[in-house]
């Protein structure tokens, strides 16, 4: 009894915008991750007008210089400005990540959903299926991908759409089957609503916000994810500024050097 | 020591919303709690009876302070106390007995553990004293095996159980003073009415104080000495509890009490319209002025004080309200039950030419024979339903009474084609009805429509109600598109609903109106059967009332026929026609709802009857079944045989009983022959609804 | 419960077995085979023969499915293809090196971790919750092979204290092993601590907020037994599970914390073979891995089973 709303939410309009800002506030990694995503994004567009160094050439006059006014965060031990190469170093990584998560959420929501609606034998077994690909490393899958196929961002990006695709299946199936145990759905089935409608009127729109809260949340993991693929020389190719990449060059100079190695860690 | 046990001195206790604003959910609440009697807390959901309920222990909901006034309990403000009183006054002083035991206990620990902890902490006794005092309160709680009991982890009881363990150790500290939030909402009302006499025997016997806060006003009338009538966070009227049900002075529990279905009553109750504020929402000087039919000007201007109609001492008597001396003389000039038409009777009960919907032998199993059983050749659990015959006549409203997991909605769900039925035969007129709803054509599907019990969960949260309302509109009705809007207007008026509600999302309705949007939405199909599944048991009573009188209006305008599923026997005969009383799924009577007001019964009718409780002071319940869990239906014999009062012996045990038919139609599956039933009824007390 | 466990642990044999399938397929989809990646540009017809008819790639693939899983079966897990020995003699040593550091950070980060997360759970919002919530914050946000990076640089070449690659044989001794394995060690905890503290500190706080502690506490009972006996045992259960997951995460990254130490375990194999495309060797590695992954999974299962007593007094059938 008595109630107390937390917010005055009642009598606001359940915009799905604004359901999925409250969900994401209320998880506070959730909207960490939205942090990060905003902030990532601003910095890919900005970063090409602002840098102020041309990040691939070389100062054989600037070797390994220390952050000054001219170079912020200091020169490599090829000279490049590592400030710029910062800045720039997230564009190939940004672009890599935001469009495996697309992949991912799209065929790995669809998939969810689905088997969520259908259950059944099939869909036990594609769950067993799902199990034992979450069981092979991740890491080692991707190595394997990138070191056999190659290292072309496209593969790249279907190898990631797909492992975490796998992820979001599970994601997208229990919380269409929390949403199919509700009335309404019940409700609609009993009033002889086809499959379609269900999935589209129902079910969609209840399950949609999880899933953007879903890829949200793995931003900041599969950036990660693919930085360590660079770091280990199986994702973007020198000269190609990569904070992945940045940081193992620079690694042996760490001694000398350290902020070549210290800035582009601070993504 | 004279001065009383409880005083509460005008409490307000609140919250502060992120925007700043003061949110208060208790205003300036005043009471005062003699030793040895007991105050019953009534009022709707919200209105903030808990909240002053747990400020006994001094406890508040997190974010929630105390903006003024105090709680005293033998003479020390509560609020005031350190953490080790704290523990002393809630370990010692002030017991309580929450609302939902299985969430009350802790899943993790046995229930020895959790009940002797606060024994040997607060009471000094060692742990097999505190086993002793603990296995003692179970026996008197009439546990089953007490002992072993102490071993056992909650998840492992009935409801029922648990209830009882959580009563029982809050009585075996013995404290002064028994704050019980709700301790029997939940329960089916056979395993209320064992509860509640327990409760009363054993706090009677070591005059304890009790605080029993409750939305129900039958409950509140068996247990209290004194009742206070909350509304929107104020005690709006508080007096010794015959006077209050006899001479309720303020218009709200003059509402209430009329808004109240009585078995004794064969029509609908009047309902108070509107639905009570929200926390947030703005609100006149008077609270209930908005639904009030007596509020005036002043309501709106001057917050009324409380005004003492009564001052003897231990009568005492007081309402807040303007006008209460109109309230009396209302009282005075209008019949006690003044209430809305009585519904046409429905001439066609033994027509079965008009049978709209049969069902004949029907069973429903959720079980799955697993490979191995069979192999095994495993007996199979008996079936959800099984054997269940029943013709609903065109027009009329059939009501499906039991306790929960009696297998009602499974029945219902049948119908719907939601669940396909294991065994028999569903037919609509001529039309089969046992297959699935997905192979059923478009016609059938719009002419059986169900609503569902929580509107909460069967609005899609993100539709508007004009969404809502459309799709059956769009599936059923090849309609152009323009022409929903005024469809829609006329759904909404037919449930008196106001046409900007089309624009709404289900989260901005109160509950009563989001189920009449649910209503709306199964008379947009323009339906001829409308399966109810416990309708108006999510809702407050005063709402309760108003919902019913929707749906009553639609069949008298409409004439469709309701399935209608309840556990609530009040509501069954005011709206019912018939009635069919299942148990464990198996049919034990069926009949005229007139019929439920005298003997024969079934067994189980009457002790559903007997349980039933009276919105009156000094009318006890009648408990005649034992109140032994019964979690499956026996492999042989009669499905009641495990409770049954009027057991004859081995032949309940083996032997399936025969269906007897009286001279009025009313059918009984008993051993007993009705006329055997019937003397052997009438020789006993008069039941709850034969009392008047 | 014993049936539980027997089922749980059938079910586990049977993904295991799925590994094994998924494993060899994604192998076979790959383009090319073992003999094309391993001879790379060296590749002449003759000589692929000459590699595929000694590997017995010329046969077709189900037979070779049989094959492999039969091998397996008898504990022979292939022939590595660049070091010319058999793949079991190089995993074993290996395993055996990486377990020790995985064992090592999830015997201390564990512990820690759900201690700090009760901690800041029942400090919520005050400063020991703020300190940690930070500190998990920096070690989630902060690659692996970066937070490895800064501790080379603070212990090793600043302060000269730890060494900061491994120059040791992986067949060396434990003891000889031992200094070795602090950094990674370090890493891994602060990686583990920074996940499972956040869960662990949810957890405690959605139990203190359930029904059942707030009887407790209304039973006048004192904070500190309130906490121990009504909230922690009900809020282990997801931590059980969130652990893991973090161990599982953790498997699937060795092969990064490896590489930043040139440690010799099963991540810095993995990579070489990788590297030198070594088809069999990777199976092999995966197959491993998956297996720990899964044996994982089933204990942290059965702790769930022991601590939940609504599945201990589950009944078989």
């Amino acid at each position: 009894m008595a109630a107390i709303p937390t917010t005055d939410g009642h009598h606001a309009a359940p915009n799905v915008l604004v359901t999925i800002w409250q969900n994401l506030r209320c998880s506070p990694s959730g909207s960490i991750g939205l942090l990060i995503v905003a902030a990532h994004l601003i910095l890919a567009v900005i970063s090409p007008w602002i840098v102020p160094h041309d990040p691939t050439a070389f100062d054989s006059q600037a070797i390994l210089q220390a952050p000054s006014a001219t170079y912020l965060f200091g020169t490599d031990h090829l000279g490049r400005d590592v400030f710029s190469r910062t800045l720039m170093g997230g564009q190939i990584a940004l672009m890599v990540t935001m469009i495996s998560i697309v992949i991912s959420v799209a065929w790995g929501g669809l998939l969810g959903i689905l088997l969520g609606l259908m259950g059944g034998w099939l869909d036990e077994a594609i769950m067993r299926l799902v199990d034992a690909i979450r069981a092979i490393p991740e890491m080692l899958f991707l190595l394997l991908i990138a070191g056999i196929v190659g290292t072309e961002n496209g593969i790249l990006i279907l190898a990631l759409g797909f492992l975490y695709g796998v992820e979001v299946i599970r994601i997208a199936r229990s919380a269409t089957l929390s949403v199919v145990a509700q009335d309404f759905v019940l409700a609609a089935r009993a009033r002889g609503e086809s499959r379609r409608t269900i999935v589209l009127r129902e079910l969609l729109p209840n399950v949609f916000d999880v899933l953007l809260v879903e890829g949200a949340l793995r931003w900041s993991y599969m950036l990660l994810v693919f930085s360590a693929l660079s770091f280990l020389g199986f994702g973007v190719t020198p000269p190609t500024p990569d904070w992945g990449v940045m940081i193992a060059q620079n690694r042996t100079t760490f001694g000398i050097a350290p902020w070549a190695t210290f800035f582009p860690s601070c993504d | 020591m004279n001065q009383p046990l409880v005083q509460v001195e005008q409490l307000s206790i609140g919250y502060t919303t992120r925007q700043g604003a003061v949110r208060p959910v208790l205003r300036d609440v005043s009471l005062t709690l003699e030793r040895g009697t007991t105050l019953g807390l009534v009022g709707e959901s919200g209105c903030g009876k808990s909240t002053l309920s747990m400020s006994l222990l001094a406890h508040l909901r997190s974010g929630s302070r105390v903006f003024g006034g105090q709680v005293q309990v033998n003479g020390t403000n509560v609020f005031a106390l350190d953490r080790t009183a704290l523990e002393q006054l809630r370990g010692r002083q002030v017991g309580f007995v929450p609302q939902n035991a299985s969430q009350a206990l802790t899943p993790t620990m046995r229930i020895g553990a959790q009940a002797t902890e606060s024994l040997t902490l607060h009471r000094g006794l060692d742990t097999a004293a505190a086993h002793q005092r603990v296995t003692e309160l179970f026996q008197r709680m009439r546990l089953p095996q007490p002992e072993a009991l102490l071993q056992r982890y909650p998840h492992e009881l009935s409801g029922g159980q648990q209830q009882r363990v959580v009563i029982a150790m809050a009585l075996a500290r013995q404290p002064d003073l028994l704050v019980l939030d709700e301790p029997t909402t939940g329960l089916d009302v056979t395993t209320q009415a064992h509860v509640l006499h327990l409760l009363q025997t054993i706090t009677h016997e070591y005059g304890m104080t009790m605080l029993y806060v409750s939305h129900d006003l039958e409950v509140v009338a068996q247990v209290s000495d004194l009742v206070a009538v909350m509304y929107a966070g104020e005690v709006v009227e508080m007096a010794p509890v015959d006077r209050l049900f006899s001479q309720p002075c303020h218009p709200y529990t003059l509402g209430l009490l009329a808004s109240l279905p009585r078995i004794t009553q064969t029509t609908l109750p009047r309902p108070i319209p509107g639905h009570p504020p929200a926390p947030h929402e703005a609100r006149a000087a008077c609270a209930f002025a908005p639904r009030c039919a007596f509020a005036t000007q002043q309501c709106q201007n001057e917050v009324p004080a409380l005004s003492t109609v009564e001052q003897s001492p231990g009568r005492m008597h007081q309402v807040r309200c303007h006008h209460w001396q109109h309230v009396i003389q209302y009282e005075a000039t209008i019949p006690h039950n003044g209430r809305s038409a009585p519904r046409e009777p429905v001439d066609t009960l033994h027509d079965r030419t008009h049978a709209l919907l049969t069902l004949q032998d029907v069973a429903v199993t959720y079980a799955r024979p697993r490979l191995l059983d069979r192999l095994r050749q495993r007996p199979q659990p008996p079936a959800t339903v099984e054997r269940v015959s029943l013709a609903v006549q065109r027009g009329e409203t059939l009501a499906l009474v039991g306790e929960s997991g009696s297998g009602k909605t499974t029945l219902l769900r049948a119908v719907a084609g939601l669940k396909s039925p294991s065994a028999g035969n569903i037919t609509f007129g001529d039309l089969d009805l046992t297959i699935p709803v997905d192979r059923r054509s478009r016609e059938i599907r719009r002419v059986i429509q169900i609503i569902f019990q929580n509107p909460d969960a069967s609005l899609n949260p993100r539709q508007t109600v004009g969404q809502i309302l459309q799709q059956p509109l769009r599936l059923y009705f090849d309609r152009d598109p323009a022409q929903y809007q005024e469809h829609i207007r006329l759904l909404l008026e037919q449930v008196r609903l106001a046409p900007h509600y089309e624009r709404r999302f289900p989260s901005q309705l109160s509950g009563g109106e989001k189920q009449r949007v649910a209503i709306a939405r199964a008379f947009a199909a323009n339906p001829e059967l409308v399966l109810c599944d416990e309708v108006t048991s999510a809702l407050d009573v005063s709402v309760q009332s108003a919902v019913l009188e929707v749906l009553t209006d639609l069949q008298n305008r409409q004439g469709v026929t309701y399935l209608f599923i309840t556990h609530n026997l009040a509501v069954v005969r005011a709206i019912a026609d018939r009635v069919a009383v299942l148990y464990h799924g198996r049919l034990c009577e069926v009949g005229a709802v007139a019929q439920l007001a005298a003997a024969p019964w079934h067994p189980y009718t009457e002790t559903l009857l007997g349980a039933v409780l009276a919105p009156e002071p000094g009318a006890p319940p009648r408990l005649l079944a034992r109140d032994v869990p019964d979690p499956a239906p026996p492999a042989r014999g009669c499905p009641f045989q495990r409770r049954c009062p009027r057991h004859l012996g081995p032949i309940c045990n083996e032997d399936p009983p025969p269906w007897h038919t009286t001279d009025s139609g009313q059918r009984i599956l008993c051993h007993i022959a009705p006329h055997d039933l019937e003397q052997r009824q009438t020789a006993e007390a008069s039941l709850a609804f034969a009392r008047d | 419960m014993l049936y539980m466990i027997v089922r749980r642990f059938l079910w586990s044999l049977i993904v295991f077995t799925l590994v094994s399938v998924v494993v060899f397929t994604l192998v076979e989809l790959l383009p090319g085979d073992a003999a094309t990646a391993y001879l790379g540009r060296n590749a002449t017809p003759e000589r692929l023969a000459l590699v595929r008819s000694e590997l017995g790639l010329d046969r077709p693939a189900p037979e070779r499915f049989v094959a492999w899983v039969g091998g397996i079966l008898h504990g022979d897990l292939g022939t590595s293809l660049s070091q010319r020995q058999p793949v079991g003699d190089l995993v074993w040593g290996r395993l055996r090196n990486s377990l020790l550091i995985g064992l090592i950070a999830a015997v201390i980060s564990i512990p820690l971790s759900l201690l700090l997360g009760v901690i800041a759970g029942l400090n919520r919002d005050r400063w020991p919750d703020s300190i940690l919530s930070i500190i998990s914050l920096i070690s989630m946000s902060l690659p692996e092979f970066v937070i490895g990076t800064l501790l080379i640089f603070v212990f090793s070449l600043q302060f000269g204290l730890l060494p900061a690659v491994t120059i040791i044989d992986d067949t060396a001794p434990l003891n000889e092993l031992l200094p070795y394995t602090i950094l990674p060690v370090i890493t891994l905890t602060l990686i583990i601590c920074g996940y499972l503290l956040r869960i662990m500190r949810t957890s405690i706080i959605d139990a203190l907020r359930s029904e059942h502690v707030q009887m407790a506490e209304l039973k006048g009972l004192p904070a500190l037994r309130v906490v121990l006996w009504h909230a922690l045992p009900g809020a282990l259960l997801p931590a059980v599970t969130a652990s893991a997951l973090v161990l599982a995460y953790m498997i699937g990254n060795l092969v990064v914390i490896e590489a930043v130490f040139n440690y010799p375990g099963l991540g810095t194999l993995a990579l070489n073979a990788i590297q030198d495309r070594d088809l069999p060797l990777v199976q092999a590695i995966v197959l491993v891995l998956a297996g720990c992954y899964l044996l994982i999974n089933l204990l942290a299962d059965i702790i769930t089973f022991m601590l939940n007593p609504r599945l201990r007094t589950l009944r078989a059938g």
